[in-house]
């Protein structure tokens, strides 16, 4: 993705959305309706309106590459983390709340990759919220019937002896990729390891980055 | 963008998966602050015991293909929620026509509208 810092760029070299200063919109008006009804009959606080926006905040693909890099650097814990995602991911302090989680392993043989082609399901609680193209009606539709074309517009050119096995999620189960470790990193410890796991390799859709 | 071609009545427009679709499309965007708050409400208005996820996705995928292919993300999320909240009885459909006519009134942006 370019960085540029043009005025009309954020900080993180996303397009600002031209509703953030446009005139206000009929769904951002129900947005503030619904916030202050909610208030105003003792349902929420304005409090706790911002808490769950900063706790969803907090979370990021940086909660899921601690993960990764733990699971490549202690057997113990991948195996715990391939048995039951939501606990081991727990374990590392991380409040994924209910969700169930489930980490499918890319190997020498297999990749795999997640979608949910009925909605835009997505392992939130620990890596945040989802890019925009996820929840796109030609990565839904494709992901399940093309994989290999889909990951190749994301940069991705897999041998065709390598097994694809895409996941489709539903709200009761989300899945996150463990990626495989990539190879001349044997030195590297966890957090150099982290700094390799992008978020698109949680997904599927990228590779772990290589060492510099 | 192309509706589906899927013929098969068993199928509704949501069931996308395995459909031909175009090149995806890659340009993302920072998420507005009235966009985090729906997100918010929505979790907020789950733990409350208000909705279930399938409940909102059931007002999701009544409301249609043509609301996917015209409203965004976080427009198609805040009707979804609205509409559990009120068969959930947590306010009537009157009380939000009457505050939005009055948030509506009080500036013309987002940020002016707020009750400050």
């Amino acid at each position: 993705m370019p960085h540029d810092h043009a005025e009309h760029l954020s900080p993180s070299g996303h397009p600002y959305r031209q509703d953030n200063d446009g005139p206000l919109t009929y769904w951002q008006t129900m947005e503030i309706a619904i916030r202050e009804l909610m208030i105003e009959k003792g349902e929420v606080s304005a409090a706790e309106v911002t808490a769950q926006i900063e706790a969803m905040d907090a979370r990021s693909p940086a909660n899921g590459a601690a993960v990764v890099a733990r699971a490549w650097t202690d057997p113990d814990f991948k195996a715990r983390l391939l048995d039951d995602a939501s606990a081991a991911s727990r374990e590392m302090g991380f409040d994924i709340g209910p969700m169930n989680l489930l980490a499918v392993e890319n190997t020498s043989d297999v990749h795999n990759l997640i979608v949910c082609t009925l909605c835009s399901c997505y392992p939130r609680n620990l890596l945040g919220l989802p890019p925009d193209w996820y929840k796109t009606r030609e990565y839904r539709s494709r992901a399940v019937r093309e994989p290999r074309a889909v990951l190749r517009e994301f940069g991705v050119q897999l041998p065709e002896t390598k097994t694809v096995r895409v996941h489709d999620s539903t709200a009761d189960m989300r899945y996150i990729v463990l990626p495989a470790r990539p190879s001349g990193t044997e030195n590297l410890d966890t957090h150099a390891l982290a700094a390799l796991v992008t978020r698109d390799s949680m997904i599927g859709t990228g590779l772990p980055k290589d060492p510099a | 963008m192309s509706k589906s071609p899927s013929t098969d009545p068993a199928r509704r427009w949501h069931d996308m998966g395995g459909d031909p679709a175009g090149e995806i499309p890659m340009d993302g965007h920072d998420f507005a602050l009235w966009e985090k708050r729906v997100d918010a409400l929505m979790i907020l208005g789950s733990l409350k015991g208000h909705f279930t996820v399938d409940g909102l996705r059931r007002a999701l995928e009544d409301m249609g293909e043509d609301a996917f292919e015209t409203m965004t993300y976080y427009e198609r999320w805040v009707a979804a929620v609205n509409q559990n909240l009120i068969e959930a009885g947590v306010y009537s459909l009157e009380e939000l026509a009457t505050k939005m006519a009055e948030i509506k009134s009080r500036g013309e942006t987002y940020g002016a509208a707020q009750d400050v």
